[in-house]
């Protein structure tokens, strides 16, 4: 809008408006390092409502500060209201809402399936394509180390799970912003 | 020093004079400090009225109020108090007593999770691990606690740790990296809104209690004034414009007049300042002011776009935003006459629609006749203090403010018990004022020990009950909406000798005057002199029992299908 001193024609203003943005979002969210922090910003998402999908919480290279990334589904929650009641938190020092396109982003997932001595070279092969480890063999199930994007490792769990997936363990993804700028 | 006495001095660095609490096991240090600390300590008899009264205290001096717990009962007992000063951004520094810290998460005697339990409730919150962080975070309390959208503040203080010696320093800054309020409000955003006031010609100002908080009443008023804009306000707000005004709407929202919800409901501007868009001042959200556009003001980013998406959005101290804005304004030169339809339009609701109800039959007193009558003996020259229910909506629709912190109530949290604790805070702290509680007969039995505290304190507050022996706005609802079923609301306040309790006595066993007034005619005269005489006053007031609270927007209904 053309900032003059005519006056506004009603007509023409829009609403700013809660915005559901229909897509994931990667928040990271730089906080202090004090007792109850997490649960600060845990129990926000609980008592509006919000749900996180995943969350990890780790130091940062400034010992007073952590750094807490956590994802969300932005089509089932106004995004701006998740990041203006985090910023009340006194405790909270930061956030970013990183775009998926200029953020690298990784998870690890534990995958423990079953197998015999028929199929665990096959499961060997599927790790190595995925240029994931093997961290543990027994005699009826191997254990697979992936680390990558989400979707790398959904289609790592979906090329296993007929093997007979016993369990699958993931990090949460941790996230940092390409290029110089700081995330 | 012992970290206690620390306590105490830092108490001082703030300006504290009054406190409001109660001892216990874990607190026992620091009371042992409030001995001769010279703070005037209020010792009250149950530790939810210490903290209704710190918010009492808070409201009618824009200072913040103090108040202390013990641990366990004493600390949830204080979690009422928290809640409400959170939901009414009244702001209080709650202290609670902890146990030692070899004994935190063993269920040790008189162990609760303060800062777990209280966690949703409040702005921020301390446990201390460090007896040495005692001064800064005290501090750091009060700073949260006052500024920006004001709130509660919890500091938990381990018993062992507050017995420690400390090096105290006084501590002359504030260092909070991740909490900086934003204040002075965008200069291009600021331009905009006055644009868009000189272009709209039914704009209504709609202003909340963070007007108030901010101290922006002379501000608002200019700008009102000025302008020549009408102007309506939410319960919080009473008293930032001054009633009555030929540009005063009264209040909005479920009990507003009607010319306000009209008014509203035909905006083409809607300017919202220090308001948060309530649901009981919005009916249905939907339908609230259709036609309009919104500008809306407020310290509190996450308030703005939450329930109703802004136009305008301006974020900071409407003390400071509202002169700009005027400032503005003025240089617009907007013809007034663009809102003459308008003003028409506003008038003819108003003579239409004029706040009123039929008189009692057969010397009967009915309940808004009382709030008319404490106005006329007051002249407005009183802060009442309210509890919840129908006679709060009746003592803020009959009782004109003239100016701000002289309505002092629970809107948010709608806590009955409120109103004879927060009397006691203001008139603490307003000590010249006449403080009135306008309480009925369910709410004042909810924190009615503190009528020792009145006793013990001499504070000569007056108590007008406005005693219809019912629950009277659950009954209200029931007979509206449940098909006139009572259920548990008849509480056997009302009628002859087999009406209990005796308010009378009750006062009396307390050493306070109490009175039983239930005469139509002499009410005003009655009043007078209870008025007037001496001390604390109890008034048993008989009104007429099944009398509604109206206008009224039914819930989930929209503002123009009013009814009553």
């Amino acid at each position: 809008m053309v900032d003059t001193n005519e006056l506004l024609s009603l007509d023409d203003l829009h609403a700013a408006g809660s915005v559901r943005s229909g897509r994931k979002h990667v928040l990271s969210v730089l906080v202090e390092n004090k007792p109850g922090v997490l649960t600060r910003v845990s129990g926000l998402f609980t008592r509006r409502g919000f749900n996180i999908d995943t969350l990890s919480v780790g130091p940062t290279d400034d010992e007073r500060i952590s750094r807490i990334t956590l994802t969300l589904d932005g089509a089932s929650q106004p995004i701006d209201q998740v990041t203006k009641q985090l910023h009340k938190l006194i405790n909270v020092l930061k956030i970013k809402d990183l775009q998926p396109s200029e953020t690298v982003a990784r998870e690890l997932a534990l995958f423990k399936v079953s197998c015999d001595p028929q199929t665990r070279s096959e499961i060997r092969e599927l790790a190595e394509v995925f240029r994931g480890k093997i961290v543990d063999i027994g005699k009826k199930s191997i254990i697979a180390e992936i680390t990558g994007e989400r979707s790398k490792i959904e289609a790592f769990e979906k090329l296993v799970r007929p093997y007979g997936l016993v369990e699958m363990i993931r990090t949460g993804e941790v996230a940092i912003s390409r290029g110089r700028e700081e995330t | 020093m012992r970290a206690v006495d620390a306590i105490m001095e830092c108490l001082k660095a703030e300006g504290v004079d009054v406190v409001f609490g109660y001892p216990g096991g874990a607190n026992l240090p620091t009371y042992d400090a409030f001995y001769d600390a010279g703070i005037h300590h209020v010792l009250v008899r149950h530790e939810a009225g210490a903290g209704h009264a710190a918010e009492g205290y808070a409201k009618a001096t824009g200072k913040v109020g103090v108040a202390f717990g013990t641990s366990g009962p004493g600390a949830t007992n204080l979690v009422t108090p928290i809640m409400d000063a959170m939901m009414d951004s009244v702001p209080v520094v709650f202290f609670t007593g902890q146990v030692r810290t070899e004994l935190l998460g063993t269920d040790g005697f008189q162990e609760a999770d303060t800062i777990g339990i209280t966690m949703p409730a409040v702005k921020h919150s301390f446990l201390i691990t460090d007896p040495r962080e005692i001064p800064r975070t005290i501090h750091e309390a009060f700073h949260i606690a006052g500024t920006g959208r004001p709130g509660p503040v919890v500091v938990d203080l381990p018993m062992d740790l507050t017995k420690a010696d400390i090096p105290y320093e006084p501590v002359t800054d504030v260092q909070l990296p991740g909490y900086q309020p934003r204040t002075a409000g965008n200069a291009k955003q600021i331009r905009q809104a006055a644009r868009a006031l000189a272009a709209a010609r039914r704009p209504v100002f709609y202003t909340g209690g963070g007007v108030i908080s901010a101290g922006a009443h002379e501000a608002l008023r200019d700008l009102v004034r000025d302008g020549g804009f009408p102007i309506t306000s939410t319960l919080m707000g009473l008293g930032a414009y001054p009633a009555p005004d030929p540009q005063w709407l009264g209040m909005l929202g479920m009990h507003g007049t009607r010319a306000a919800n009209y008014a509203v409901d035909e905006a083409d501007l809607l300017v919202a300042i220090g308001c948060r868009f309530d649901d009981r001042v919005t009916g249905k959200l939907s339908e609230f002011a259709p036609r309009a556009k919104y500008i809306h003001i407020d310290v509190d980013p996450a308030e703005i776009s939450k329930n109703i998406p802004a136009h305008i959005p301006i974020v900071g101290d409407a003390k400071l935003i509202l002169p700009k804005l005027l400032e503005e304004y003025r240089t617009l030169d907007a013809d007034k006459s663009r809102m003459d339809a308008w003003w028409q339009r506003i008038h003819t609701w108003q003579d239409r629609h004029p706040l009123t109800y039929e008189p009692g039959e057969n010397g009967e007193i009915k309940p808004q006749q009382v709030i008319q009558a404490i106005y006329n003996v007051t002249g407005g020259e009183a802060i009442i203090s309210s509890d919840v229910g129908q006679h709060q909506m009746w003592a803020a629709q009959y009782f004109h403010y003239p100016e701000p912190r002289r309505w002092i109530n629970s809107g948010g949290l709608g806590t009955m018990g409120f109103g004879l604790p927060a009397a006691i805070g203001a008139q603490m702290g307003m000590p010249d004022m006449l403080n009135v509680v306008v309480t009925g007969d369910g709410s004042i039995q909810m924190n009615i020990q503190e009528l020792a505290t009145i006793r013990q304190e001499g504070i000569p507050v007056k108590v007008v009950i406005l005693n219809n022996g019912y629950l009277g706005m659950v009954r209200q609802w029931q007979e509206l909406f449940w098909n006139e079923r009572y259920s548990s609301v008849d509480m056997q306040t009302f009628g002859g000798e087999e009406a209990f309790p005796d308010f009378v006595k009750l006062a009396d066993a307390y050493g306070i005057r109490g009175l039983r007034l239930t005469e139509s005619a002499s009410l005003e005269d009655d009043l007078r002199a209870a008025f007037e005489a001496e001390g604390p006053a109890f008034i048993d007031v008989r009104v007429t029992r099944d009398e509604k609270v109206y206008p009224m927007i039914a819930p989930g209904e929209a503002a123009r299908n009013m009814v009553g």
